[in-house]
């Protein structure tokens, strides 16, 4: 027998404050954004979870700096109708210049320059409980799952999105978040085969998730969004090199 | 647009005393002083001045001009004391009052005058109150200090001089109401210049050049184009609460209840005045005569018990007791006004703007203040000086962010220097050497030269190339100054995305 379709929007409604409980997000602020189209059919509800925390790994400086450029889109997504952010880290390294070209104005951004780990984690802890900001980006070298479960505690409360930018670190602990990022950079790709250095390109690996489905995408950051170049893949980079 | 009252008192001693010993008041009597071996009249009633008796001249000679005289001696500082009982008496008219020796007070009346219905009418009351007192008085309300005077003395009280109209008031008076020395005053009358619109007009320098610095000087401050400041009875009370307590406090409970008290009562007043807390000391006093005390700042003008609090308390922990405190002090020696429109900082509720400015204020506490920034572009080609932080935290870009050159996210605070293989010296690098590790360039863009801004600093220019290894980083290169042969540099400097 086929369900009735108001049950059906019950059970969906259930299934979304379960979610909200889980610490997936809050209510009120899914599906606002069609900005992160690409991501949304690996997560729950097919729905980027906003007012979550995420985790993102790096190993080199450079791909450190891809990480950060995919953070601040995704911020600059989460931002676009207002809001503040705040960008806690060990050194001052960001380039607020180089951020323009990510869909976000430097100046919405607070940045804090912390070098005692434990002063960074109270900070990145109070700035994730006080709900006037819209996001906040702790870079952190080692997390605990204690300390990660924290500032999910804190999330769940205020509703602020969480980025977590772990560079270098020593191993992927699990940790409470509700998703792990891995950001490496591809061979820019240019319009009709220019020569030259073209548009940013990703391999965007979500290595983990709540309750969803671990996926890879090829991202191309043109025009102000995300655009995946080619095919859907779960390859590594360095086999998917080309000439030029 | 300040406006002030001077009130001027005749007879101000005289009357004091006839006030005291009421049989004075029907015959004629001076006060006299003992000066240099010799009695100097110091104040003269209405009685004795219709007999020509004047202030300042000997007594000797007033007894033979008016045998009959009654002299009383007068006490030293009497009429200082007795002007600032009368000022501390006419606060209730304005909260500024001063006095203005020897035989005035000064009231700055700005904003205070239509409580009684106009100029004329504030005036009007103060002269009513003060004659049934028993004074002579006059009175008068000007845009200046000296005008006042001067109206108040020669005028006819009470006077009022409208906005900005102090100048035609002040032309058919007397020189002597410009409050000037004897010696001036002699020179003028010893050339003819009685009245003060005979030699307004003379040019300054030739004024200062006959009679001085101080002629032209008040001249100015009664035409206010000089400032001049008078100092109240009683100053505008700084913002500091006290607490005694009954017993030596040696616990951090105690501690924090004397700040919570204080904390309330200071912010209370705050509320009155729609004032903010910028800055504050908590000082703790020692049974034993030590000072202790922890200080906040804050980034906006707060005043919010909880959230100030809250500033205070990681630094409690500071305080050492030993034996006990026994008094509390909280002073905010820097406060500003809460405005609305500096409430709202971003494109978030005003409300919301404070919960980030509190928890700003809450990081700074807790770490340095140094550490936190917000950066706005700079007008500035070289990447070292593009952006610059934002002073204060929530001021606005003068500017929009530059967007035309490819920029990295990453930039290095110190280029760092790379070997590098290139074909032609003004080429593209194709390979280079970072941390003893080879990157082979798979695409690179540039040269883009950006010069040394020589107002600024001296040194070579820079050509930054955008380049592409084969996994796909990208990485900004620069080649300081032009291509020497063994010589050239080449560093690394940031990182794009």
């Amino acid at each position: 027998m086929q369900p009735e379709p108001n049950k059906k929007s019950i059970a969906s409604l259930l299934q979304a404050k379960i979610n909200a409980m889980q610490g997936l997000g809050k209510l009120s602020q899914q599906a606002i954004n069609p900005g992160f189209a690409p991501f949304n059919a690996a997560f729950p509800e097919s729905t980027f979870p906003v007012g979550a925390l995420h985790e993102f790994v790096s190993y080199e400086p450079a791909h450190a700096a891809s990480t950060t450029g995919f953070m601040t889109a995704l911020v600059g997504k989460i931002m676009h109708n207002g809001g503040l952010c705040l960008w806690i880290s060990t050194e001052r390294k960001i380039f607020p210049v180089g951020l323009t070209h990510f869909g976000i104005a430097p100046d919405r951004i607070i940045f804090i320059t912390i070098p005692k780990q434990k002063d960074k984690l109270w900070v990145i802890e109070e700035a994730l409980k006080c709900e006037a900001l819209s996001v906040v980006i702790g870079e952190m070298k080692e997390l605990s799952f204690t300390e990660s479960r924290r500032l999910q505690l804190a999330i769940e409360r205020s509703g602020v999105t969480g980025f977590i930018h772990r560079h270098a670190l020593r191993f992927e602990n699990s940790v409470a978040c509700t998703a792990r990022w891995k950001i490496t950079p591809l061979p820019s790709t240019n319009k009709d085969d220019l020569p030259g250095v073209g548009y940013s390109c990703w391999n965007v690996q979500l290595l983990k998730v709540k309750n969803g489905r671990p996926d890879a995408w090829k991202i191309t950051w043109m025009a102000n969004r995300f655009t995946p170049s080619g095919e859907q893949s779960v390859s590594i980079p360095s086999l998917e090199r080309y000439a030029g | 647009m300040p406006r002030y009252a001077s009130i001027w008192f005749p007879y101000l001693l005289a009357e004091y005393t006839a006030r005291k010993k009421p049989q004075l008041r029907e015959v004629p009597f001076v006060l006299a002083v003992s000066q240099r071996g010799r009695m100097l009249i110091e104040s003269v009633n209405v009685l004795a001045m219709r007999q020509g008796i004047r202030q300042g001249m000997v007594l000797a000679d007033c007894k033979a001009i008016f045998p009959d005289l009654q002299v009383i001696p007068s006490e030293p500082g009497q009429a200082e004391k007795l002007l600032q009982a009368l000022a501390e008496w006419s606060i209730r008219y304005t909260p500024f009052a001063a006095v203005d020796l020897p035989d005035g007070l000064l009231l700055d009346t700005t904003g205070c005058t239509h409580l009684w219905g106009g100029e004329r009418q504030y005036l009007e009351s103060i002269l009513q109150k003060l004659e049934a007192y028993g004074y002579t008085v006059q009175a008068a309300i000007a845009d200046t200090i000296g005008a006042a005077w001067a109206m108040a003395r020669f005028g006819q009280s009470p006077a009022v001089v409208k906005h900005q109209r102090q100048r035609d008031a002040l032309l058919p008076l007397p020189a002597a109401a410009l409050r000037l020395e004897a010696e001036v005053l002699a020179r003028l009358k010893k050339l003819g210049l009685q009245r003060i619109d005979s030699f307004i007009n003379i040019p300054s320098a030739t004024l200062r050049r006959r009679f001085g610095p101080t002629l032209l000087l008040r001249i100015g401050q009664a035409l206010g184009q000089e400032i001049e400041w008078a100092i109240p009875v009683k100053p505008i009370e700084p913002y500091q609460e006290r607490l005694h307590s009954m017993e030596p406090i040696a616990t951090s409970t105690g501690i924090t209840i004397a700040l919570e008290k204080l904390l309330q009562q200071l912010c209370g007043r705050f509320e009155n005045e729609g004032m903010g807390l910028r800055y504050a000391v908590f000082k703790a006093y020692r049974i034993d005569g030590d000072i202790q005390q922890i200080e906040i700042g804050t980034g906006h003008p707060s005043r919010n018990v909880r959230h100030i609090f809250r500033l205070f308390e990681h630094k409690i922990a500071t305080f050492q007791p030993d034996l006990g405190f026994e008094l509390f002090v909280l002073e905010a020696p820097k406060v500003a006004p809460v405005t609305e429109e500096q409430a709202a900082i971003w494109n978030t509720s005003c409300q919301n703007d404070n919960k980030v400015a509190e928890l700003l204020d809450r990081v700074a506490a807790k770490t340095n203040a140094t550490v936190i920034g917000r950066y706005l572009p700079a007008a500035h080609y070289w990447p070292e000086n593009a952006v610059k932080e934002a002073v204060p935290l929530w001021e606005k870009p003068a500017t929009a962010w530059p967007a035309q050159w490819p920029r990295p996210v990453h930039l290095l605070s110190r280029p760092e220097v790379i070997e590098v293989t290139a074909v032609l010296p003004d080429n593209p690098p194709i390979q280079f050497r970072y941390k003893s590790k080879l990157y082979v360039v798979a695409k690179s863009d540039g040269p883009e030269r950006i010069e040394q801004e020589w107002w600024l600093a001296e040194g070579l220019y820079r050509d930054y190339y955008c380049v592409e290894d084969e996994s796909g980083a990208r990485y900004w290169l620069f080649r300081s100054g032009p291509y020497v042969k063994g010589q050239t540099e080449w560093f690394l400097h940031g990182f794009f995305a």
